[in-house]
Order: C-alpha cells, then sequence, then structure tokens
C-alpha cells in the first residue's frame, strides 16, 4: 500500500487513515480469535485438547476418561464438548472452516467420507500413539468401517450400536400375551407374517376392537401396534433396515465404499411397501400424525404405540420411563431365515488441524484402550467397541434389570449388516428424504425409488 | 427578502470576483469523506463485496473446505434442469400470493378501523404486539397450538365435530398454515404503515364527502384507497421483498417438508449451503433470487406508480 504513489496529500492522508482503521480492526479480531483458540488460564506448559460428542448421555463416561488420561499425561488437559446432533455437525464444519475445531472429535459414518476427500481428518497410521493401531481387538467388523478408500484408518472404533424392538409387558398382558410370543416372530413383506399378526393383536381402535378383530376402524386407532420413527430416510436405521435387511437386501454392491446404492432393488421396495402399507390398516400412525420429528419413545410411553423398534444407544432412555414394565424384544426373522440387524459403529477421529498432533493421537489411543472403554461401558449408555467394554456395558444394564441380549446376541451371531458408508451422504440424503416421506405419506409410490436409484447412482458415476 | 435582493443586485452589478469569499473557507471535502467512510466500509464490507464474491461463487463449485473452482455456467444449468428449483419457485409464489394477499386487506380494513373508528391508543398498541413477538417463537407457538396429537387448535377442532388436521405435516396445509402464522404476525406491523398513509390524507376531504352525503364504504372507495395508492405500493413492495424470504417460520416448523411442500427458495438456498455444503449452487439460487426479487420490486413499482401521489 505504501509503494504506491499518492497524488495528493489529502487522499494520502485518508489512505493512511484508512489503513489504519483496517489494520486496528485486524489486530482486534486476531486478538479476539486468539482469545477463542488458546488455551485458557495457564501460560505456556499445559497443552489444551478439545474433545467433541453429540450425545449428552455419554459425557458423564468420557468424562471420567478424560479425568483417568490427563492423570496418566500430566500437562495434557482435555476439554470435552457436547453439541446436540444437529448443531454438532454445523458447528464443526463452520469452526474446521475458521481453522479453531476441535482437536479430537465423535464421528459419524455418514460425515466422515466427506472429511476424508477434504483433507481434514488425520490418518491414525501416521501417528506415532496410533501407529500400530490393531482393529481385531474390537468387536467383528467395526474398525473396517473407519478405513478410507486410500486405506488408512480415520476412526478410532468407540462404540457399536444393533436394533431390537421395546415394549411395555403391561400392554401385552392385556392383549392375553407374554413376552415369549415376541421369541421367534417371523416377517415377510408378502403378508408380514406372525409379526404382523402381533402388530394386529396390539393395534386398539376408539371402541376397544383390535386390529386383528371384526370392526376394527383403522381410522380411529388409540393404540397403534407398531411406533413410527419416520421414514428413515436414507437407511432406515430403526426403522426399516431390519426389514429390508432379512429378506437379503443390501444397502450397496460392497460392504464399505460401495458405489452403487440398490434401492431398486424388488424385496427393497417389498418391504418399505409393506412397513408404510401399515398406516392404511391402522397399526402404525401416520406421518399426519407424527410430524416431523416422531419420537418412538414418547409413544411407547403415552401408549400410543405397543412396539417400539429402537437402538441399543436409547435403551437408557426407556429404561428411564416411569410406569412403563420395559422388555425388549428381539426383531423378527426375515425371508433369508434369521434377523438381520443394522450394526453401525462411531468412531473417533483427530482434525488435521490441530497443534498437537501427537498429543490428540496419545488421547484417542487411550479412548480405544479397554481402561476408558470399561470405564464408558459401566456407565451403561452404550455399547463400547472393545468385547470388555461391550461386557461391563450388559452388566451395568443387567443390574438395571435390563435384558440387553437382544440386542448384542445379533452380533454374536453375525446376523448384521453394516451401515452405507459411501460418498455424497448429503446429497442422497437430499434426494432420497422427500421421495422416503413421500411413500409415507402416500403421495408417492415404493416404484419411484427405481428413478431415485437411478439419481443417486449417477452421483458416483461423475467422480471418479 | 431585502438581503437576497441585495446579494443578486451586487452579483448583477459587480463581476464575479477571481476568489470568492467562499474559498477562503476551509475545504470541507476531506471532512465529508472522513465522515461518510465508517458507512462506506460498512456498504462495502459488507454489501458490496458479499454481492460480488456471491455472484463469483455462483460460477463455482465450493464447498467451504476447499478452494473454490470455477466451473463456468455449470450451476445455473443444473438450476435450470432442476425440478426441486422449480417446486421452490412455486411453493414461494404460492407462500408470497396467500401471505401477502390475505395480510393486505386485513391490514388495511385494521387500519382504516384504527383511523375512522377509534383514538385509543391502547386499541393501536395492542394491535402491533403480534409483531413484537420474534418469528421464531411466534412459529413455534403456533406448531405447538396445532401440532396433530397434542394441539389445542386440533383439540377445539375436534370439540366442534371436526377431524383433526395436520396443519404443518400435510402438504395440502402446510404452506397455507406457514403463511397464516406469518399474516398473525406482520397484519399489525403493516396496517401502522398504512395507517401512517391514512394519516397523510387531510380531514377536509372527508368532510366535504360527509356534507355531499357520502357513505363510508363510497368514501372509502373514492377517497382512501385512491389517496393511499403510494403508501400502499411502498408497504407491498417492502412486504413482499420481506415474504420472499421467508426462511425462519419454516425452518423451525416444517423444515422444508413434508416432501418438497414448504421448501421455498430460502430453505433450499440453505440446504444446499449448510446441509450439503453445496455453496456454488447456494451461490446461483440465491443470485436468481436477486433477479427474481429485482424483477417483482420493478414491475411493482410500475404498476402501483409508487413514486407518484395524487394528492395535490
Amino acid at each position: 500500500m505504501t509503494r504506491h504513489n499518492s497524488s495528493a496529500p489529502g487522499r494520502r492522508r485518508i489512505r493512511r487513515l484508512l489503513s489504519t482503521i483496517i489494520g486496528s480492526l485486524t489486530a482486534a479480531s486476531l486478538v479476539g480469535l486468539a482469545g477463542c483458540a488458546s488455551t485458557p488460564g495457564n501460560a505456556s506448559s499445559e497443552i489444551s485438547l478439545d474433545y467433541w460428542l453429540w450425545e449428552a448421555l455419554q459425557v458423564p463416561g468420557y468424562q471420567k476418561c478424560a479425568a483417568a488420561f490427563e492423570e496418566a499425561n500430566p500437562g495434557i488437559h482435555v476439554r470435552v464438548t457436547q453439541y446436540g446432533w444437529g448443531d454438532y455437525w454445523q458447528k464443526l464444519t463452520a469452526s474446521l472452516v475458521a481453522g479453531a475445531g476441535p482437536d479430537v472429535f465423535t464421528d459419524h459414518l455418514t460425515k466422515y467420507p466427506e472429511f476424508v476427500s477434504r483433507g481434514v481428518l488425520l490418518p491414525l497410521d501416521d501417528l506415532e500413539a496410533t501407529k500400530g493401531f490393531d482393529g481385531s481387538v474390537y468387536q467383528e467388523g467395526l474398525a473396517d468401517l473407519w478405513v478410507g478408500q486410500d486405506g488408512a484408518q480415520y476412526g478410532m472404533p468407540k462404540d457399536f450400536d444393533t436394533i431390537a424392538m421395546f415394549y411395555n409387558n403391561d400392554v401385552l398382558e392385556d392383549a392375553g400375551m407374554t413376552a415369549a410370543d415376541l421369541d421367534d416372530l417371523q416377517w415377510n413383506p408378502e403378508d408380514g407374517g406372525t409379526f404382523e399378526q402381533v402388530i394386529a393383536h396390539l393395534s386398539i381402535d376408539g371402541n376397544g376392537v383390535r386390529g386383528d378383530e371384526d370392526g376394527f376402524d383403522p381410522q380411529n386407532v388409540v393404540t397403534y401396534g407398531l411406533a413410527s420413527g419416520g421414514s428413515g430416510d436414507t437407511n432406515g436405521q430403526t426403522q426399516w433396515s431390519w426389514l429390508a435387511a432379512a429378506t437379503g437386501w443390501e444397502y450397496t454392491n460392497a460392504d464399505v465404499w460401495g458405489d452403487e446404492y440398490n434401492y431398486d432393488d424388488p424385496r427393497f421396495q417389498a418391504s418399505i411397501g409393506w412397513l408404510f402399507g401399515l398406516v392404511d390398516k391402522g397399526f402404525m400412525p401416520s406421518y399426519e400424525s407424527v410430524g416431523t420429528a416422531p419420537d418412538p419413545v414418547q409413544q411407547l410411553a403415552s401408549g400410543k404405540a405397543a412396539i417400539s423398534p429402537n437402538g441399543s444407544w436409547t435403551i437408557s432412555a426407556y429404561g428411564r420411563l416411569e410406569g412403563v414394565d420395559l422388555g425388549i424384544a428381539k426383531i423378527p426373522s426375515g425371508p433369508i431365515g434369521h434377523p438381520v440387524s443394522m450394526y453401525n459403529g462411531l468412531g473417533d477421529s483427530i482434525s488435521a488441524q490441530t497443534d498437537h498432533p501427537e498429543e490428540a493421537a496419545k488421547f484417542v489411543q487411550y479412548l480405544g484402550s479397554e481402561e476408558c472403554q470399561v470405564i464408558v461401558g459401566k456407565e451403561g449408555v452404550i455399547f463400547p467397541a472393545r468385547p470388555a467394554g461391550t461386557d461391563a456395558a450388559i452388566a451395568a444394564f443387567e443390574e438395571r434389570g435390563i435384558d440387553v441380549s437382544p440386542f448384542t446376541d445379533l452380533v454374536e451371531d453375525k446376523y448384521t449388516v453394516l451401515y452405507p458408508v459411501t460418498t455424497n451422504g448429503a446429497q442422497i440424503l437430499s434426494i432420497m428424504q422427500p421421495v422416503m416421506d413421500g411413500i409415507y405419506i402416500g403421495s408417492e409410490d415404493v416404484s419411484s425409488l427405481t428413478a431415485v436409484n437411478k439419481k443417486i447412482n449417477s452421483l458416483f458415476a461423475k467422480k471418479p | 427578502m431585502a438581503i437576497t435582493t441585495q446579494n443578486l443586485t451586487r452579483q448583477g452589478a459587480v463581476p464575479p470576483p477571481a476568489t470568492p469569499t467562499r474559498n477562503k473557507q476551509p475545504d470541507d471535502t476531506k471532512l465529508a469523506l472522513l465522515l461518510i467512510l465508517p458507512a462506506t466500509i460498512g456498504l462495502v464490507t459488507f454489501y458490496f463485496w458479499p454481492l460480488l464474491r456471491g455472484i463469483w461463487l455462483s460460477f463455482t463449485s465450493w464447498d467451504l473446505l476447499s478452494a473454490a473452482k470455477f466451473v463456468g455456467a455449470d450451476n445455473y444449468v443444473r438450476m435450470v434442469q432442476d425440478p426441486v428449483f422449480w417446486n421452490a419457485i412455486g411453493a414461494t409464489l404460492y407462500f408470497v400470493a396467500v401471505n401477502i394477499g390475505i395480510q393486505t386487506i386485513v391490514a388495511l380494513g385494521l387500519a382504516v378501523l384504527m383511523q375512522r373508528l377509534t383514538g385509543s391508543i391502547l386499541v393501536r398498541s395492542l394491535i402491533l404486539t403480534p409483531f413484537l413477538v420474534s418469528n421464531v417463537v411466534a412459529a413455534l407457538v403456533f406448531f405447538w397450538i396445532l401440532d396433530f396429537q397434542l394441539g389445542i387448535g386440533n383439540q377445539m377442532l375436534e370439540w366442534i365435530g371436526l377431524d383433526r388436521i395436520g396443519f404443518f405435516t400435510s402438504e395440502d396445509w402446510a404452506i397455507p398454515t406457514v403463511a397464516l402464522v406469518n399474516v398473525w404476525r406482520h397484519m399489525g406491523y403493516t396496517a401502522l404503515l398504512i395507517f401512517a398513509g391514512l394519516q397523510a390524507i387531510p380531514a377536509s376531504l372527508y368532510e366535504a364527502a360527509r356534507v355531499d352525503g357520502a357513505s363510508e364504504i363510497r368514501m372509502f372507495k373514492a377517497i382512501t384507497v385512491p389517496l393511499l395508492r403510494p403508501i400502499l405500493g411502498l408497504v407491498l413492495i417492502i412486504s413482499v421483498i420481506g415474504s420472499f424470504q421467508v426462511f425462519d417460520t419454516i425452518s423451525v416448523t416444517t423444515g422444508g417438508g413434508p416432501v418438497n411442500a414448504t421448501r421455498v427458495l430460502q430453505v433450499y438456498i440453505y440446504d444446499n449451503a449448510f446441509a450439503q455444503f453445496d455453496f456454488g449452487y447456494a451461490s446461483a439460487l440465491s443470485v436468481a433470487m436477486l433477479a427474481i426479487l429485482m424483477i417483482v420490486t420493478f414491475v411493482q413499482y410500475r404498476i402501483t406508480r409508487a413514486g407518484q401521489t395524487d394528492l395535490n
């Protein structure tokens, strides 16, 4: 700026003034930024790591881990921050853009492929503490989910989840049924099998007529047999993954990093058709009545629904319901001959922007260690990825009188299907969500998924 | 008067001096520039620069984290072929039509009542109260009132023997519901603007009309509406622009659904920018919105002749 020839003294003065103002503004904002990013308090020696997660129920467990880690590593301070799922990803992206993101954060399979392609994650293999990463010490398959297309490990397996069905024993009793009646249910997309018979029997209309009796009024239902978790978007994790997968259907053409989705498969479309067909039969609440934020936990609690399929991360939410004699049943077997649950796992990733990659790796290594995962397991909130952590969680749930074997048996039996890890997650969601909502509402036919699938697969053709 | 004449005569008689006395005073230009500098910096930083950058970004592919890549007119080609974009235009126009149509009529009625019926400050203030509630709060309150299961609105429908309505959850009802929530919030404010215009109409006109035996309705048609036209034009331009930009009411209630029923242009822009981080395409959509608003404003200005008045 000073190298320019100024023609008039007045203009030069203005320019100088301008540069002073801009200079001071910049300085002020830098001070502000520095204030955000720098370590609080301690001047020099202590290193501060920011760790983010989205599940509020998990905060106490991870705070205990962080405390234990700090004790073992004097000079490293870990700050645990929690944001709700919606805010989490926006804040994370915004802070990564601003260069002020966390050092370590909980990562999700739908999101991390895009982070990898944008180069914002550090591969664990490159860092001292996590170099010798061994995926075999975790529950089978979990570590593979976090291997990028380049073969590098981008996440430390943290936990896993599967699907089962929650119910209220009192409601079952009123229907003249016992928990044993929910064992070994059979389902198929044609007539719904014994599973549909149970749902029908548990549905009650305003006159007290049950769904499998004559004169049932599907327009005036008081208790629905099956709770609604919404349309399920791209993966239907709690809504329909366990139905469609039990027909032998798979999301994509590969376990991980598939580049072709199978939403055009007749088995998938038949499963979706059966599920959302329950609305007209009066066995499941309509889209109109549950709206944009359906809550299967609340539907069970209020008696609006009798059977509430949900993920293992919600066990403690159901466990805390007042006046509900809680039971958990295994999801029904499908045409494939056994039940199939989605098998999803979270991971901890290291931001490429961290100032302390080695210390961050140390922390991530600790998060993946048996010690930390047993601490988290004992909290009885989620199933940690290490078998010892899983056992600790099972014991913690048992202490509260909750038998979680319907969730864990599926993993032991390997009756699971992996969460679809592919690129283009956000675009696929934006294409899929309105159509799935439309199918739930009844304004779209399941056959429209064929065109949707074509559109989705063309996303992969574009980018080699 | 006398001084002016004196000056005139002096200037007429004596040829203007080479250096007029005025020029001896310090030149104010620098001070003036300095004083408008803060505003200019603001204008450039917060309006011109983002505008230019936005237009530039609409020709790129940019995901925030990697560098923007120039892609020519790709985003615009994609936009023209994007059915969700055209659906968004349709949804936006539908929203604006319902919102502005009802809002203007109700506000005009309210303003005339305020003017002709009551002078009570209390009543006039009460009409403005919905505007004091933030958009998000108003939207959420109605979201609860009209909830399918728990809403008192639906409970009342049931009491009078009607079926419950999914105000926010059915594709047919979503846009009218959101539009009416906005009408509820903005009608008082709009009425106030129109009321200010009514105050400018001389009372003598009404007196004269009353002497001639004109009815209230006739006076409304022959005096109020024609003389209110410039104000009404201005109010329409402001409220239509605001209406096109509807976002908060939808974002906190339907989020663009059910399906795409309420995915208006702003919501679609937001989805692309902040959910999919496709800032290039979102910028192109924003430029389209800018173009639409410029056209709408120009046409409205012309049709309502808002720059002219019949009051002279």
